[in-house]
C-alpha cells in the first residue's frame, strides 16, 4: 500500500501573547492508502492540532505535510482552501451542522462549490443520505435528529464530494454507547467498502479498536508503534 | 439549495431581531424622506424665485406700504421691463384656517411679470374687465371645488366688510413648484372702495415686482431704484425675488439646516443599530463560519453571505420605509392647515438618496462582521466559545 499521508519533522507551538506554547515537537508519521487509523493521548496531548495540519486547516511552524503528493504545508490560503473542498471530509465532535439547514440542504453545502448541476447534486445527495441510513429524514432539521443522526448526517456531509480523506475529531466523543457503535460501524464500512482513508482521534478504546493501526500521542510526541 | 436561500435563512434566525432591526430601518427611512421633503420643499420655494425679478418694499419691513405713486418712477429706470404691485390683503375664506394668499395686485400686469402663471387669453380679459372679479391657482380650484363663474366671499380683517369675488380665471402652474394657491383679485376695486370706507388708506400698494432685462444688473438696478425714494418719506429696499423670499423664511431657516443634518444623523443611527446586529449574528455563528471555510468556501463567499443578508434587511427596511413615505406625506399635507405649504410633493431625489442611504446602511453595516469572520482563523473558530 502507498503512503496517502506523509508527516515530517513537524513542529507546533502556538503563541498566548508573548508566551511560546509547544504542542507537536519533530514529529513524523505516515499513513497509508486505506488505513483507518486511531490517534489517542491524554487531553491536550495535541491530537486535535495534528489533525488539523493534515487536514489543512492550520498549518505547521516548521515541517512539511504531504497529502497524496500534495505538499500542503506551503499551499497558499485560497489554494488549500479548494484542496481541501476536493481531498478531505471533515466529522467533527460537535456534527457542526448548520442548523437553519435541512438534513439534505447540509449534505448539499461542499457540492455547491462543485459544477454539478441540481439535479446531478441532488442525486449524490440522496446517495450518501441512503447509505448513512437517514433517507427519509432528508427534509428533517438538526434540532430535528438524534445526536447519533446528525452525526450521520455529518458524516454524509463529509463523504458525499467523494474525498480520499475523512478526519474525524472524537466523533464519538458526544454519543451514547448504540449511537457510537453505528457511527463506528459506519466509519468502518466507508474505509471497508468504500477505501476512504480515515484518521480519528477519540478517548474511546472501543472506538480504537475498529481502526486498523492505532498511535498514542503524548506531550507532542508519538509514542509506541 | 440556492445562497439566496441560505442568505434568507440566516436572516430569518431571529425573526424578532429581524423585524426590530427592519423596522428600524423603515422608520429611520421614513423619517429621512419626510425631512427631505420639507428641506426640498424650502429649497425649491427659494429656487421658484425668478433671477430677472426684482421686489421693491418698504426698506424698514413689508408690512409698511409704499405709494402707488412710484410704479411710473420705478417704470422709468433704464433696464426695468416691467411694474407691478400687489397687496396682502388677508381675509377669511370660509375659515380661518383656510390659508392662502390673497392678494390685491395690479390686474394690467400682474400675469406679465409672472409668466409661470398660466392663464388662457380669454381668462385673462375677462379678469381685466370685470373690476370685482378674480384669478385663482388650480389647486384652490380644485381644494374648494370652484368653477369659473362661482363667487367667493372673503371676510375681510385688514379691509374690514365683506368681498365678493367672481372667479374669471383659472392658473396653472408652469413647474412643480411654482404656487399654485394664491387668489388675485384687482387692487383698483379695493383701493375705489376704501377711497369711501377708510380714505387715510388709499394710493398705497404692498410691494412692486419689478421685471428687468438682464438679471446680471440686478444689483445696480435695485440701487438706482432704492436712489430715487431716498429721503422720502417711504424710502424702499429693492432685492431679488430670491433675496426676498430667503428673507422671508429666514426665521425658518435655521430649522431647516436642523432638519437637513437631522435626516443624516437618523441614516446614521440606523447604520450603527444594523451593524451591531450583524455583528452579533456573525459572532453567534463564528463556529458556523469555520465551518464553511472548512468545507472550502471562499473569502468570496463567505463576504456574499454576510453582506447579501445585511442588503436584505437593509433594502426591505428601506423599501417598505420609502413605499409608506408617499401615503404618510400626503398624509402629513391633509393634517397641515390648508394651503400651510403651496406645494408639498417627494421629489425623486428624495426617493434615491433614501434607496441609496438603505444600501449604504446595508454595506457599511456588514464591514466590521465581514472582517471580523474573515481574520478569523479557522481553528480559533472552532475554540470559540460564544
Ligand atoms: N489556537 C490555539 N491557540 C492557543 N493554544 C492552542 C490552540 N489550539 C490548541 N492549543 C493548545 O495546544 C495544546 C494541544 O491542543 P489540542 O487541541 O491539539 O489537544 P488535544 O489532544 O486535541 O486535546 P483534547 O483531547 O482535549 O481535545 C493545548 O494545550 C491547547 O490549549
Ligand atoms: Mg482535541
Amino acid at each position: 500500500m502507498s503512503e496517502l499521508i506523509q508527516v515530517q519533522n513537524v513542529s507546533k507551538s502556538y503563541w498566548r501573547d508573548s508566551f511560546e506554547i509547544p504542542v507537536l515537537n519533530n514529529l513524523s508519521l505516515s499513513v497509508k492508502q486505506g488505513e483507518f487509523m486511531a490517534l489517542m493521548g491524554p487531553s491536550g496531548s495535541g491530537k486535535t492540532t495534528l489533525l488539523n495540519l493534515i487536514a489543512g486547516i492550520d498549518k505547521p511552524s516548521s515541517g512539511k505535510v504531504f497529502v497524496s503528493g500534495t505538499e500542503i504545508s506551503n499551499l497558499g490560503e485560497s489554494s488549500l482552501a479548494k484542496w481541501r473542498a476536493n481531498n478531505i471530509g471533515f466529522i467533527f465532535q460537535f456534527y457542526n451542522l448548520i442548523p437553519v439547514l435541512t438534513a439534505f440542504e447540509n449534505v448539499e453545502l461542499p457540492l455547491l462549490l462543485t459544477k454539478l448541476s441540481k439535479e446531478e447534486r441532488k442525486k449524490h445527495v440522496e446517495n450518501v443520505l441512503n447509505i448513512v441510513g437517514l433517507g427519509n429524514h432528508m427534509q428533517h432539521y438538526p434540532k430535528q435528529l438524534s445526536g447519533g443522526q446528525e452525526q450521520r448526517v455529518a458524516i454524509a456531509r463529509a463523504v458525499v464530494t467523494d474525498p480520499v480523506l475523512l478526519v474525524a475529531d472524537e466523533p464519538t466523543g458526544d454519543l451514547d454507547r448504540n449511537s457510537a457503535t453505528e457511527i463506528l460501524t459506519l466509519l468502518e464500512r466507508l474505509n471497508k467498502e468504500f477505501n476512504k482513508t480515515i484518521v480519528m482521534v477519540t478517548h474511546d478504546p472501543h472506538a480504537a479498536e475498529r481502526a486498523s493501526v492505532v498511535r498514542h500521542l503524548e506531550k507532542g510526541d508519538l509514542v509506541g508503534a | 439549495m440556492k445562497v439566496f436561500k441560505l442568505i434568507f435563512k440566516n436572516a430569518l434566525r431571529h425573526k424578532l431581531r429581524t423585524f426590530l432591526t427592519i423596522l428600524g430601518i423603515m422608520i429611520a427611512v421614513i423619517a429621512f424622506g419626510v425631512l427631505r421633503t420639507v428641506v426640498t420643499i424650502w429649497d425649491s420655494s427659494v429656487d421658484a424665485a425668478s433671477a430677472n425679478r426684482l421686489i421693491t418694499r418698504q426698506s424698514v419691513s413689508f408690512i409698511f406700504p409704499l405709494p402707488y405713486a412710484y410704479k411710473e418712477k420705478i417704470k422709468s429706470v433704464p433696464g426695468v421691463q416691467d411694474v407691478s404691485f400687489a397687496n396682502w390683503f388677508g381675509g377669511v375664506y370660509k375659515d380661518k384656517n383656510n390659508f392662502f394668499a390673497r392678494l390685491a395686485v395690479d390686474a394690467e400686469t400682474i400675469f406679465d411679470v409672472m409668466p409661470e402663471f398660466l392663464i388662457t387669453p380669454e381668462e385673462l380679459e375677462a379678469f381685466k374687465k370685470e373690476r370685482n372679479s378674480c384669478v385663482i391657482g388650480a389647486d384652490i380650484a380644485k381644494q374648494y371645488n370652484i368653477k369659473l363663474g362661482d363667487v367667493m366671499t372673503l371676510e375681510g380683517d385688514i379691509y374690514p366688510g365683506r368681498w365678493d369675488f367672481i372667479v374669471r380665471g383659472i392658473y396653472r402652474p408652469q413647474n412643480k413648484n411654482t404656487d399654485d394657491t394664491q387668489m388675485l383679485f384687482h387692487w383698483q376695486y379695493v383701493d375705489e372702495r376704501m377711497k369711501i370706507e377708510s380714505p387715510a388708506r388709499t394710493g398705497l400698494v404692498g410691494w412692486y415686482i419689478v421685471e428687468i432685462k438682464d438679471p446680471n444688473k440686478s444689483a445696480a438696478i435695485s440701487n438706482q431704484i432704492d436712489a430715487l425714494f431716498k429721503n422720502s418719506s417711504a424710502e424702499t429696499k429693492t432685492e431679488t425675488e430670491k433675496a426676498f423670499t430667503q428673507g422671508f423664511v429666514a426665521a425658518s431657516s435655521a430649522i431647516i439646516t436642523a432638519m437637513n443634518l437631522m435626516s443624516f444623523v437618523i441614516i446614521g443611527i440606523i447604520m450603527l443599530v444594523l451593524a451591531n446586529t450583524m455583528v452579533m449574528a456573525a459572532r453567534e455563528r463564528t463556529r458556523e463560519y469555520a465551518v464553511f471555510k472548512t468545507l472550502g468556501f471562499s473569502t468570496f463567499h463567505l463576504t456574499g453571505l454576510i453582506l447579501g443578508e445585511s442588503l436584505l434587511i437593509s433594502i426591505l427596511g428601506g423599501g417598505i420605509g420609502i413605499a409608506l413615505t408617499y401615503p404618510i406625506v400626503a398624509g402629513f399635507e391633509q393634517a397641515m392647515p390648508k394651503g400651510f405649504f403651496p406645494f408639498f410633493y417627494i421629489e425623486p431625489i428624495t426617493t434615491i438618496m433614501a434607496l441609496s442611504a438603505a444600501i449604504l446602511i446595508g454595506i457599511i453595516a456588514a464591514v466590521f462582521p465581514i472582517h471580523r469572520t474573515l481574520k478569523t482563523k479557522i481553528v480559533e473558530g472552532f475554540r470559540f466559545v460564544g
